[in-house]
């Protein structure tokens, strides 16, 4: 075990969480990020399946690492994760037809979200398995948390529910509150990013620009 | 004939790739620090999705798609290949951003020059894979069609990354709050501009 979490290691898991993250620091993998936070759901499984793929996609490139000539890299990588890719929203189409019709296109652009581009070049390339699986899972979590607050805010404030439940009580839209129709539209995202970024590199002066 | 204009001026303006779908994100917040690089990269990207798109425009058509490989042989008419189309959509992107790449090289060094580095980027870019899922969702009616669409996102895309770069330089002499400096603002301003692209979006033509 000890050997398994090494310093190391837990610092390759938690840097990405915060101090790397990938969207707000690194800032790779916005696309995706952007599109499918309207709603909780969407955002959580689209969350998911990245982490998961990342994962996966580094520890084969790992153990690939030492056999792919350096030439052919890129179209490599690309067919791993198409291939991931490929299988996972087969099994979202299988078992959740819903969010996977919500989530549509962007779903096949994980395979070009910079997250995986940019881990699979610059860790897997040049770590052992574990480690790139450790990686994977802590730039795909770093991910996650950002599209879950941001997809927290938009769905409360946008539509007053959580999760598709109505948590806003009905008294309250009696008494004149109105959902923000402003916070479904795509831009908005942007602006709860930026708000996210500001946040953060307050915290971590080191960060800022 | 009108249906291809109608597309062309609907994928720049109403359907942005950039302000409607936030596809080609990545290279578009790194590339956009000034005017002259962006519309390099701009350049590049409507040419990579003028290529690819028709191609696999014809791949989904004439390979993927339920029933797609009658014209094979009749016993064929029921294979659906369509789980393979991330593989194989990105496998043309791939290869051709690479040949692109080599002949632009060979035959034309000047315009290497100022398109070269980006190049490979572009196989990556989300707007040239989105294009090709957003043509396999749409189902165009003729290859023409899906080559507007294609030409069309790409210059609505250009004209995304020129403007917010012609705004970036300006900013540089701006007073922004020290954390929100360089990444927040751009976020903000990205925001804004698509708030003013949403104006196009009850258009109908």
């Amino acid at each position: 075990m000890s050997k398994l979490f090494s310093e190391k290691t837990k610092q390759v898991f938690l840097g990405p969480l915060s101090k790397n993250n990938p969207i707000t620091v690194q800032v790779l993998g916005i696309c995706s990020a952007l599109a499918v936070t309207a709603k909780l759901e969407p955002a959580l499984v689209m969350g998911l399946s990245v982490t998961i793929i990342v994962a996966f996609a580094n520890v084969i490139i790992s153990l690939l690492r030492n056999t792919i000539p350096n030439r052919i890299r890129i179209i490599v990588q690309l067919v791993v994760v198409a291939a991931l890719v490929t299988i996972v929203s087969e099994i979202l189409k299988a078992f959740a037809y819903d969010v996977s019709v919500q989530l549509s296109v962007y779903i096949g652009l994980i395979i070009t979200n910079c997250i995986l581009m940019g881990r699979l070049e610059a860790f897997a390339m040049g770590n052992k398995p574990w480690e790139s699986f450790v990686d994977g899972l802590g730039n795909g979590f770093g991910y996650a948390w950002i599209l879950v607050v941001v997809a927290f805010f938009r769905e409360l404030l946008g539509s007053g529910s959580l999760f598709g439940f109505k948590v806003i009580p009905q008294s309250l839209y009696e008494a004149g509150y109105s959902n923000n129709g402003l916070m479904i539209l795509p831009p908005m995202a942007l602006v709860l990013v930026a708000c996210i970024i500001w946040v953060h590199r307050s915290k971590n002066k080191e960060l800022q620009e | 004939m009108e249906n291809i204009a109608s597309i062309f001026v609907k994928s720049i303006f109403v359907d942005n790739m950039i302000f409607a779908y936030f596809l080609g994100m990545c290279s578009y917040l790194a590339v956009s620090k000034n005017v002259k690089t962006s519309l390099g990269l701009g350049a590049a990207v409507i040419f990579v999705l003028g290529i690819t798109l028709p191609v696999n425009y014809l791949l989904e058509n004439y390979f993927l798609k339920e029933g797609a490989l009658k014209w094979i042989s009749p016993e064929l008419a029921s294979l659906d290949l369509s789980y393979l189309a991330f593989i194989l959509f990105i496998a043309v992107i791939a290869a051709i951003t690479q040949l692109v790449e080599m002949v632009v090289e060979k035959f034309s060094p000047s315009l290497y020059a100022s398109l070269g580095i980006f190049l490979p980027l572009i196989a990556v870019n989300c707007a040239i894979m989105g294009g090709s899922l957003f043509m396999q969702q749409r189902e165009f009616g003729n290859i023409g069609e899906a080559t507007s669409y294609a030409v069309g996102s790409g210059v609505g895309w250009m004209l995304a990354i020129v403007g917010l770069a012609a705004i970036r330089e300006k900013m540089e002499y701006s007073d922004v709050h020290a954390p929100l400096r360089g990444l927040g603002i751009t976020f903000i301003t990205v925001a804004l501009m698509g708030i003013a692209f949403m104006c196009f979006s009850g258009l109908k033509i």
